[in-house]
């Protein structure tokens, strides 16, 4: 090493995969207000040039930093002047702020006033200021349902805490409501309880139709009734008095508002709402900005509620980044080194594809709309056949349509990526809500035997992780991968971990170089099933790939031996990635009285209901499956630490106490089904199609069910 | 022929292939099947244009006619009844490189295939459209095809076709964005061969609808237009197909067509009195998705793990 080598110049500077960035430290009295530290990237992995261009950057933040501390001054001297300056005002100076270590809250409304977008910046604020962070929203099917109509109901709900948060808890604490009306659909689905406090929108008292004075009247007495607390609130005529059409912008003011409440950092939040503006002028983002400010100082001056949900600096994620799961598999698509994406809109699987058409031009990849499903996955398997690394996504309508397409790639071999984000069914079902009601579908779902791999995210970051893996997967094993997230995935947003790519994800599966004429395109070996693949461009490997039955040559051959051997080396490739597999980790003790089996999105709110459950002292433990095809290896020999083992699944299976239902025709939830057969032994099942994510309260009542009958009861048998 | 160009000039290449370089496996269709002579047509075609076979890809569907990448000694795809269009579409997506030739059946492209074909047509990729049209499902024993002529029986309509054929001419002329539609019968050589040369120079999808004997289920269809030429009229224009006058003599009635008239080709495909033959449009100019779909192809490593990181960079807290 020189000595040049080691005097390296790095003030500012600092390097994150590669790449370096800027960094100035945010002096105590300003941390509040400004964060930790500034930092910006430089966009480049060169230090010569990161040395050059630091100096405009951090002069940038010096000015930044300067202009706050001359701000926090002047307010301080403007005390008892009469001006209000809401700009500055820190909202941690708000006075006997609860600290709590959570809180839920929903803001619901008509579609089309905009609660999601006001919970989705609130959410992005909370997790910004390090906070732990899951969204979910409230979607009505329709696009424009009538105004005030109970089914109609869209908003948001937002989990906060000082922790990572996993799922979307149980009831809500607070919510905020557009109208009374949309406000009894979330009361049908149990989303509050006694003492929820409800703001509600009081202009409804005064409506000149006689009929809807007489239901907000009538919904006052009801919610009172019921143990809500509820504050009726003049927001539209706030509104008004700055803008002339208050549905749209309301929801900035009660943006506002609850940053209030929630002590949350102000200038964080604007920066949001000019970005939700930025293709609109600056006029706009000046009058959102400015019912933000009114919310806050009508929270400020009219509601007691005053809450601090702070992470302690350990718990801090180190670079966290703020994403659903469907942007997450959109990231993943691109980081994969995927460069095709053909897809056909279907509700709740499309936002992915908006995400990649924003922005995968930055990876060089493309989206092509084709004409339907079944032309989406034909296009992405062209693409593969031809060397290069497509993928599809869609929900469970497009994949009935796929199915054959799928049964083709498993026949030729020709690696592809299928993403399913799951949704209510069968047939068009539950557009926007969440099922678990694909398993069976993606496992067994084509004509005769058609072995592929098929994975479940569990997390909004395996949702972005399972897509590398299945690029890898695919290739390594010449065949089509199913990953499977669903709905409650899909539109929760949480930071997660900003995930470190490296350049060989983007390496092309295979260069054009010749191939050995001797090798036969289905060059099976054996024990494994693998073989390599030709592309076109390699001189030597020609071939006619065909979904009809060949052998090692592709050629067409009806002959039982071939026949058997195709299907014996397809198969066999399955038992050759499940020998790398490792058994699932035990989310508790290895013995006990319960183990409960889960897979997919319901990951966060089984394992919160296990610990509870723990904590009380039961012996109950969780295992949670990514693999599904092959299944992961050593379920056996853990469900028998277990009295009894049982799913906990969102798809549909037969109440025991129906009528006519007993153990014997008894229709059992899908993962039970499959792990009966695998394991022989005595799986039961739990499950539920609400449509809504299953919530660690109601699982935990299961758990204790299930306890009650199992706590002194003998070991599962086979 | 031999490397040599027009001007006389000799390009030495160091690949020179001959017919047998493109020839897969001996065809299986039946004796006097129609899709013999279109096959050798590609064949020669692929010669004249010496593009490598590890770069040439015949997709099809599932039929008789789709049985066709298996006697090519090129890369190929037999994939799905009714699919060849998508998969081919993909191919070519992200591999410009690739010559990328369809072989499709009247069933698997105007029934069961029938919104892929519309819209492969509107994407106009390059790509070289192949229709056998026997007017029959060849390969699942003689059921009714969209084309099958009125009152030809068959298993499923053993008293005849019901309803009027489909005008495939008509609904592709219909389709925006096409730019190459002509229409030729499988048995006069060298019209089939000009035209599909002709076809195969086209950059964009060049659809050939060609009329093709099935002796075995509808031998009718071809034998009334065999024993009676005047059925047919060959399309004729500078700019249109060139034929010796020995070709044109075997067919009694002529047309003036300019194929860059789209209503005059309308007017004509819509004409069911008679069989127009040569080609009925072409446009040079009409904008290629292949062109739109290979964006970013050229990006480095380094390049898409900056851009990665920028992605990632606009959700950073
Ligand atoms: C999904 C599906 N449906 C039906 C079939 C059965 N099938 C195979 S080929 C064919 C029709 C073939 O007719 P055409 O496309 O005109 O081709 P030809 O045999 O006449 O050349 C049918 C119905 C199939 N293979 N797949
Ligand atoms: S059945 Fe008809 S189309 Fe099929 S190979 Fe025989 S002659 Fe040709
Ligand atoms: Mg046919």
């Amino acid at each position: 090493m020189t000595k040049t080598e080691t005097a390296v110049d790095t003030k500012y500077l600092f390097k994150r995969y590669e790449t370096w960035w800027v960094k100035v430290a945010v002096p105590r009295s300003l941390r509040k207000k400004l964060g930790y530290d500034l930092r910006k990237s430089l966009q480049t992995h060169d230090l010569e040039q990161a040395q050059e261009a630091r100096w405009a950057v951090a002069e940038e933040f010096r000015a930044r930093i300067e202009k706050a501390q001359r701000e926090t001054e002047s307010k301080s001297a403007n005390q008892d002047s009469n001006m209000v300056d809401i700009e500055v005002a820190s909202p941690q100076k708000t006075a006997g702020a609860r600290q709590v270590d959570e809180y839920i809250v929903e803001i619901v409304s008509d579609s089309g006033e905009g609660a999601q977008k006001c919970g989705q910046v609130l959410g992005l604020v909370s997790g910004k200021m390090g906070n732990g962070v899951w969204t979910v929203e409230i979607i009505p099917a329709e696009i424009q349902p009538p105004a005030r109509e109970r089914q109609g109901a869209s908003g948001i709900r937002v989990r906060m805490g000082s922790k990572e948060m996993t799922n979307m808890g149980d009831e809500a604490e607070m919510v905020v409501a557009f109208n009374e009306q949309v406000l009894y659909s979330r009361i049908g689905n149990h989303a509050y309880k006694k003492g929820t406090v409800v703001l509600l929108e009081s202009m409804w008292a005064e409506d000149p139709e006689e009929k809807i004075r007489n239901q907000y009247k009538d919904a006052l007495a009801d919610f009172a009734a019921q143990g809500l607390v509820v504050h009726e609130l003049p927001i539209q005529k706030e509104c008004l008095k700055l803008v002339p059409d208050p549905r749209k912008g309301k929801n900035m003011f009660v943006l506002g508002m609850l940053c209030r409440i929630f002590s949350r950092d102000i200038d964080t939040a604007k920066n949001e709402i000019a970005k939700i503006f930025k293709k609109k002028s600056d006029k706009v983002i000046k009058i959102n900005h400015d019912l933000f400010d009114a919310g806050f100082a009508f929270a400020q001056e009219n509601l007691d509620y005053a809450f601090e949900i702070s992470t302690a600096e350990e718990d801090r994620m180190e670079s966290p980044v703020v994403i659903n799961g469907n942007t997450a598999v959109g990231l993943g698509v691109m980081a994969a080194g995927i460069e095709l994406v053909a897809m056909y809109p279907i509700t709740p699987a499309t936002s992915a594809s908006h995400y990649l058409a924003e922005d995968f031009h930055l990876t060089g990849g493309f989206v092509h709309q084709a004409e339907d499903e079944i032309a989406a996955i034909g296009f992405a398997i062209g693409a593969s056949y031809a060397g290069k690394t497509a993928c599809t996504i869609t929900s469970g309508p497009g994949m009935a349509l796929k199915t054959e397409m799928i049964g083709l790639a498993v026949m030729a071999e020709v690696p592809l990526v299928i993403v399913d984000v799951q949704r209510g069914s069968p047939s068009t079902g539950l557009p926007t809500k969440v099922e678990q009601g694909d398993l069976l579908s993606s496992l067994y779902g084509a004509a005769g035997d058609a072995p592929k791999v098929v994975i479940a995210a569990a997390t909004i970051s395996e949702c972005f992780h399972f897509v590398v893996m299945a690029r890898k997967l695919a290739e390594s094993f010449r065949t089509p991968v199913i990953i499977l997230t669903d709905a409650n995935l899909a539109t929760g947003v949480q930071p997660i971990e900003r995930p470190e790519v490296t350049d060989e994800w983007f390496a092309p599966p295979l260069d054009q170089s010749s191939w050995d004429k001797e090798v036969a395109p289905y060059n099976w070996d054996e024990t494994t099933g693998l073989s390599e693949r030709p592309i076109p461009g390699m001189r030597g490997g020609e071939y006619i790939l065909t979904g009809l039955a060949h052998n090692r040559n592709s050629k067409i051959a009806y002959d039982s031996a071939s026949n058997q051997e195709g299907m014996n080396m397809r198969s066999r490739k399955l038992a050759t990635l499940g020998a790398t597999l490792k058994p699932p980790e035990i989310h508790g003790d290895p013995t006990g009285d319960l183990l409960i089996v889960g897979w997919g999105s319901t990951l966060g709110a089984i394992e919160e209901a296990v610990d509870r459950a723990r904590a009380q002292g039961h012996k109950v433990s969780s295992v949670h499956l990514r693999f599904l095809s092959p299944l992961e290896p050593g379920l056996k020999k853990i469900f028998s630490g277990f009295k009894k083992v049982m799913t906990i699944e969102i798809n549909y299976s037969d109440d025991p106490d129906s009528p006519l239902i007993n153990e014997e025709n008894r229709r059992i939830s899908q993962l039970a089904l499959v792990l009966r057969a695998h394991t022989l032994m005595d799986i039961q099942c739990w499950s539920k199609v609400p449509g809504h994510p299953l919530q660690p309260g109601a699982i935990g009542k299961v758990i204790q069910a299930n306890l009650t009958e199992t706590e002194g009861a003998e070991a599962c048998s086979a | 022929m031999f490397g040599l160009k027009g001007d006389w000039s000799l390009e030495v290449k160091d690949r020179y292939f001959t017919l047998e370089d493109y020839c897969g496996a001996e065809p299986r269709w039946c004796t006097g099947c129609g899709d013999h002579g279109i096959l050798a047509a590609v064949h020669r075609v692929c010669r004249e244009s010496q593009i490598a076979p590890e770069k040439t890809v015949a997709v099809s569907g599932i039929g008789c006619s789709s049985r066709l990448p298996h006697y090519m000694k090129t890369y190929g795809f037999h994939g799905l009844h009714g699919r060849a269009l998508p998969v081919a579409c993909g191919v070519k997506s992200r591999r410009p490189d690739l010559d990328v030739w369809v072989a499709t059946g009247d069933g698997d492209c105007f029934s069961i295939g029938a919104a892929h074909w519309i819209h492969a047509m509107r994407y106009n990729m390059d790509i070289t459209l192949l229709v056998f049209d026997n007017g029959i499902y060849g390969l699942t024993k003689k059921q009714t095809s969209p084309t099958t002529p009125l009152d030809v029986p068959t298993n499923t309509h053993p008293s005849g076709a019901l309803l009027p054929p489909l005008n495939p001419l008509t609904v592709t002329l219909g389709v925006t964005n096409i730019s190459f539609v002509a229409q030729i019968v499988d048995w006069n050589a060298p019209l089939r061969h000009e035209v599909i040369r002709r076809a195969h120079e086209h950059k964009g999808t060049s659809f050939v609808r060609i009329i093709q004997r099935c002796p075995v289920y509808v031998e009718s269809i071809g034998k009334a237009l065999q024993d009676e030429p005047a059925r047919m009229q060959l399309l004729t224009h500078e700019k249109g197909v060139q034929v010796a006058d020995n070709v044109k003599r075997l067919f009694p009635n002529h047309a003036e067509h300019d194929p860059s008239d789209i209503a005059a080709a309308l007017a004509i495909a819509a004409d069911d009195s008679v069989l127009p033959l040569g080609i009925l449009y072409h446009n040079p100019d009409a904008p290629r998705y292949d062109m739109m779909t290979s964006v970013g192809m050229e990006m480095s490593v380094d390049e898409k793990l900056a851009g990665m990181n920028r992605a990632l960079d606009n959700f950073a807290i």
